[in-house]
């Protein structure tokens, strides 16, 4: 098993002739993912590194039959990208796209979730199920297919966590970028929810940072929800206090968003939460996780 | 991005919003000219980017020109959180009988624009939300329809307001989504929204907070950015592409991705360092902007050691290390040597390693290695 992606995912790439686009489409190719079309409007006739370029979602959708979608259009048009892909029913779409205004995202995930689409991202380095299929930016060569999930706000931070998992014997069954900005298409709890049912999943990394409340969510669902191991890495312990303005963001939340609370509510769920990124793989052999090799 | 009270105001009253007149002044002299021109009895407030003006002594009332000048000459120069009064915002005085609260914010777990109000506003409104949740009203916003006229009825009825003075209050409530939706905000609050002995409500304070990924579509919000406000090297680093604050340490940071930069500081804390920023190059970063934010951490006298912790995605090692090497380059005799530690693996690491070695750099392959040493390295420099 692993949740979302996996050897039958058909990608389609959502600005494929752009620098960003073009570079990971030939990455997830050579990971082996299955990349069956790209839409770049204007460009459609055209194919990248073997991968047909269709003018719109609809063509690419009717011709090649893709199950998922990534999104690499630049922020002005991605608003617009993300409306396309949710409209013809991509039932994963997956955005990298950085800077996109939250008040776009506002109706974009309320969309998405009338019409059934599960979004990932923006702001994200998107999905992997080692061994089946990549949907996303990060380095494939880290990963090992195994039995430990990791589900991320963070990009590299991630990667940093996933190396440490690698060498210490832990693959993993998947890995999700949630991504880092204030409105997600997915939150932790709806990641934690797939992997605790998921069978390949054995045990759970979780990386937090400081700012909004995901966390505490995370912990209050762990503490109820979830059977298997949870470990946690929460970065910004050292950070200081934001030069916040206004009160509405402590009244809405009753947090302060640091990683002080956020630790302490993890702890609180019976989480044990890492000093290092590194060592979440300690936790999770301290756990008694089988190790993958 | 952060507005001041002012910039705000202005903001707001394009919408209707009912605000007591006032000007900004940079000096006692300009100060007393408005509360002249003014008329009445002003309050002159400090115009920082902070919260806690009030405690700090930073907003004062002026019965008469020259007491409004006098006291302007007190609070401009000031320093309020560390923050240098620059500006103050000379306003007709008004009598209070009542301090509402009325803000609205994206609201991360509901993925949505949520009002909130309180007929208990003022500086002590965290107290009221932490003591007495109930009394802070919360109206959620329809993605697709937007904000309702009997949302804001319900708020000003709450709130014990009479009839006439709901209408006023649904009006502002209106205005105030309204500017909040048109600049791309992520937090707009009126603080206090107070009622007068009279029964007319007026907004006091304002609080707004701009999306920064949204700035591009909005020249006319760049522009308002306070730039003397910021650290200069902040500003040159926002120039740059790079996100960067400067914190008190000894030890510079250069990282990928805002996670892992918070992370690497963690880590030298950890190990009895204090970091000397919060840097992220951002994705995808090309060899120019490395060099940049080198040299920016090298304009920091307070820099001991520097720390590189590059994960490679996105962002290519060899970038990174041509950026390393040819900053290092192009410094000029004078310019002052650090001792530089880089962790490299990813992405191109190979490539990298060899671009470093050449430039006879060793690169490391561990964080928390490459962290301790830097911790060395700077108790060394500092010794």
């Amino acid at each position: 098993m692993s949740i979302l992606i996996d050897e039958r995912t058909r990608v389609l790439v959502q600005g494929i002739t752009g620098r960003e686009g073009e570079f990971h489409t030939r990455q997830m190719l050579e990971y082996g993912t299955t990349v069956v079309a790209g839409v770049t409007p204007g460009r459609g006739g055209r194919d990248v590194a073997g991968v047909p370029v269709f003018n719109t979602v609809a063509e690419a959708v009717a011709q090649t039959r893709p199950n998922c979608s990534i999104i690499f259009v630049p922020a002005p048009f991605a608003p617009d990208a993300i409306r396309e892909a949710i409209s013809n029913a991509l039932p994963i779409v997956v955005v990298i796209t950085e800077q996109i205004p939250v008040h776009e995202m506002i109706p974009l995930y309320h969309f998405a979730r009338l019409k059934g689409t599960r979004l990932i991202g923006p702001n994200c380095p998107g999905l992997i199920s080692p061994g089946k299929a990549k949907v996303g930016i990060m380095p494939a060569h880290i990963h090992r297919p195994g039995s430990v999930a990791v589900v991320s706000r963070s990009g590299t931070l991630t990667y940093e966590v996933v190396a440490a998992l690698t060498e210490r014997g832990y693959g993993q069954s998947t890995c999700v970028g949630i991504g880092g900005d204030p409105i997600v298409g997915t939150s932790f709890v709806e990641v934690l929810e797939l992997l605790e049912a998921d069978p390949q999943t054995h045990a759970i990394a979780l990386i937090g940072e400081i700012g909004g409340e995901a966390e505490e969510e995370a912990a209050a669902y762990v503490k109820f929800h979830v059977r298997k191991p949870v470990v946690a890495f929460v970065a910004g312990r050292t950070a200081p206090p934001g030069r916040r303005m206004g009160h509405a963001g402590a009244i809405i939340s009753g947090t302060s968003g640091t990683a002080q609370e956020k630790i302490a509510a993890l702890r609180a769920a019976g989480i044990q939460v890492a000093d290092t990124p590194d060592q979440v793989a300690d936790l999770i052999a301290s756990a008694r996780v089988p190790r993958d090799f | 991005m952060n507005l001041h009270e002012y910039q705000a105001k202005d903001l707001l009253r394009q919408h209707a919003i009912p605000i007591p007149p006032g000007e900004v002044a940079a000096t006692p002299a300009e100060a007393g000219a408005i509360a002249r021109r003014l008329g009445r009895p002003v309050v002159v407030k400090a115009q920082v980017l902070t919260g806690g003006r009030g405690k700090a002594g930073g907003v004062k009332l002026a019965a008469t020109p020259a007491e409004a000048e006098s006291v302007s000459a007190s609070i401009l120069g000031m320093t309020i959180r560390g923050h240098v009064v620059r500006r103050v915002l000379v306003a007709e005085a008004a009598e209070i009988a009542r301090e509402l609260y009325l803000g609205a914010i994206v609201d991360r777990s509901s993925k949505s624009i949520v009002f909130m109000a309180s007929a208990e506003g003022g500086v002590e409104i965290e107290e009221v939300a932490r003591a007495a949740p109930e009394k802070i009203l919360r109206r959620s916003v329809d993605p697709y329809l937007g904000f309702a006229e009997f949302q804001a009825r319900e708020l000003g009825f709450g709130l014990g307001l009479d009839a006439g003075q709901v209408r006023a209050f649904a009006a502002i409530a209106r205005g105030l989504y309204d500017t909040l939706c048109q600049n791309d905000a992520t937090l707009l609050e009126i603080n206090p929204l107070a009622v007068t002995p009279t029964g007319d409500l007026l907004a006091l304070d304002a609080k707004m907070v701009i999306d920064d990924s949204a700035l591009h579509r909005h020249p006319e919000l760049e522009a308002l950015r306070d730039v003397e406000a910021e650290d200069p090297i902040e500003a040159r680093a926002r120039q740059e592409g790079i996100s960067y604050v400067k914190l008190d340490g000894t030890i510079g940071c250069v990282v990928n991705g805002a996670g892992l930069a918070m992370a690497t500081m963690d880590v030298i804390k950890l190990y009895g360092g204090e970091p000397a920023n919060f840097l992220d190059i951002g994705g995808g970063a090309r060899a120019e902007r490395v060099a940049a934010a080198l040299e920016l951490l090298l304009a920091d006298s307070k820099v001991k050691a520097i720390l590189f912790n590059i994960f490679g995605g996105i962002t290519r090692c060899d970038e990174v290390a041509r950026g390393i090497v040819t900053a290092l380059q192009s410094l000029g005799e004078g310019m002052r040597r650090v001792p530089i530690i880089v962790r490299l693996v990813g992405v191109n690491e190979a490539e990298g390693r060899a671009i470093l070695q050449a430039a006879r750099i060793t690169a490391l392959s561990s964080m928390n290695e490459a962290a301790r040493a830097a911790v060395d390295a700077a108790r060394e420099a500092g010794r």
